[in-house]
């Protein structure tokens, strides 16, 4: 599973740093830093900072894969 | 006819984020054609901003930074392939392994690329490196990691000055060299860019402002720098941040409007041809893309934005199965980030679009601050530093031409900080060494403009 944060949009109101902190975390007072793929035990976590942050700035998704052609 | 647009065949050309989430918007707004992603890098699409950040303080791999998809685009990617050429007659887009795609309508969304070091061979010593590809960020963490004993940036604009912040932050010392008077300077123009320089200075970097670099010296590794104020400097690492070149070159004989400052398009994303005709069937969107944008007197936009990519793609995948009056402009008002030396800077508007410009709310002293920027008496821009949650207030100002500057206490009811505004000193992009993060690229293309083959 992999998370984007959308930073044009991030607030700094770090619910995600609360809800999953070992995923996000705050870098100085409101600079977002944050592992894009997230551990498998941290998903639960992550789907509950993606839905509690303020301004839905996270996405979660699979990442593309490409079969041989 | 509007049935028609959701079949047939759209090919993407750029494999990053536009492209991307132009696939997914396709899908979503109904296309059930056949859609093929082409990209040069042989990964699937990736996020950029972590390179500079996480991925160089080694806090995530450089492999680790793939998109997630908001919904499977079902395309066919052909990825690791480069296109070579199009054939706007034939409607073929040609690919470095010889074969050709044929298309109905074609998204381009090739970007850009890193600035390389003007001399070859001295971009070959080992330990030089630029910053823009996943490999890039992964060689260059693995060289912080070992801990050289000095890296030398060239180009103090935001990726120059984020890798500083790093390298600062692992403990190594670094030198920043830059053309400008102060870091920044480019895109945030005179006042915040002497607050830039004292952050870093701050911070222990060895800051070196109005100076150019001659020459890397080496012999088969990197060891120095010679700079043109006739000092040297020391180091194994180079870092080249000169900022970015545009991938228009496949494009030199497509008879489109492509030139090294992008494809110039219409607000509908449709790309003009070289007499500044619009196209229907070729789109553009990204960092590639150079757009008039009202609120910046019609002026040809080329942003190197996240979210400009994010908003155009969405806009040219709709234009690209809507006709006529369904489309849509892409409207969308500039917004950037950038994280460095513990602060967090966000932009909204065009500061380089400025005449004057006042801090509103905090101050240089704080650390924390909102400054606003006019151009001829309305508000244009704003920056925050640490103030992160005031953005989307000065969104509204610049949206609605409210007058500069900005009442006092029009935001939190404290006194502006400044009573008077100042020149915002937004220098010549020619006299950078990096581009402006936001170039004004003159107005709609004529022919004269459009023949100019690119820049290599």
């Amino acid at each position: 599973m992999r998370i984007v944060v959308d930073l044009t949009r991030c607030q700094g109101y770090a619910q995600c740093v609360f809800l999953a902190p070992e995923v996000f975390e705050l870098h100085g007072e409101e600079a977002l830093l944050y592992n894009p793929a997230v551990p498998d035990d941290q998903l639960e976590r992550v789907r509950q900072a993606a839905a509690a942050c303020p301004v839905q700035a996270i996405v979660v998704g699979e990442e593309v894969t490409v079969s041989a052609r | 006819m509007p049935g028609d647009l959701r079949q047939g065949r759209i090919v993407i050309v750029g494999a990053s984020l536009a492209g991307l989430r132009a696939a997914e918007t396709l899908r979503e707004e109904g296309f059930t054609g056949s859609l093929t992603v082409v990209g040069d890098e042989p990964y699937p699409p990736y996020d950029r901003p972590p390179l500079s950040k996480q991925v160089l303080l080694g806090k995530v791999a450089a492999d680790a930074t793939g998109l997630p998809m908001r919904r499977d685009p079902d395309a066919q990617w052909r990825l690791g392939v480069r296109a070579t050429g199009l054939d706007p007659v034939g409607k073929r887009v040609l690919l470095a392994d010889g074969q050709s795609l044929p298309y109905d309508r074609l998204l381009v969304a090739t970007g850009t690329r890193a600035r390389p070091w003007p001399d070859p061979r001295e971009a070959a010593l080992e330990g030089v490196f630029t910053l823009r590809t996943c490999d890039d960020a992964g060689c260059l963490a693995e060289r912080l990691a070992a801990g050289p004993r000095r890296v030398l940036v060239i180009g103090g604009g935001f990726t120059g000055s984020e890798i500083a912040s790093v390298c600062r932050e692992r403990g190594l010392e670094v030198t920043v060299a830059e053309r400008g008077a102060a870091p920044l300077v480019g895109a945030l123009g005179g006042t915040l860019s002497k607050f830039a320089a004292s952050v870093q200075r701050a911070h222990g970097v060895d800051l070196r402002c109005g100076v150019t670099v001659t020459a890397l010296r080496g012999n088969g590794r990197f060891t120095g720098a010679e700079l043109s104020d006739g000092s040297r400097v020391d180091a194994d690492v180079c870092v080249v941040a000169m900022g970015a070149v545009r991938n228009v070159e496949w494009l030199a004989d497509s008879g489109l409007a492509a030139s090294s400052q992008g494809i110039a398009c219409d607000a509908g994303c449709r790309a003009f041809d070289r007499y500044g005709i619009v196209t229907d069937d070729v789109f553009v969107a990204g960092d590639v893309a150079r757009f008039p944008h009202p609120l910046f007197d019609y002026q040809m936009l080329s942003l190197e934005h996240w979210g400009n990519a994010v908003a155009q793609a969405e806009v040219a995948a709709h234009n690209m199965v809507s006709s006529g009056p369904l489309r849509r402009p892409h409207l969308a008002v500039p917004v950037f980030w950038s994280s460095q030396f513990g602060l967090n800077i966000k932009s909204v508007g065009v500061p380089t679009f400025s005449d004057e410009v006042v801090i509103a709310q905090g101050s240089l002293s704080d650390g924390r601050l909102v400054a606003v920027y006019g151009y001829r008496g309305r508000i244009t821009a704003a920056v925050t530093i640490n103030m992160a949650k005031w953005l989307e207030y000065y969104q509204g100002l610049i949206e609605t031409a409210a007058p500069f500057p900005p009442g006092p206490g029009a935001a939190d009811g404290r006194p502006l900080v400044a009573e008077f505004s100042v020149p915002s000193n937004v220098p010549d992009p020619k006299g950078l060494f990096h581009g402006p993060t936001v170039a004004l690229t003159g107005h709609l293309p004529d022919y004269r403009l459009a023949v100019g083959r690119p820049a290599g």
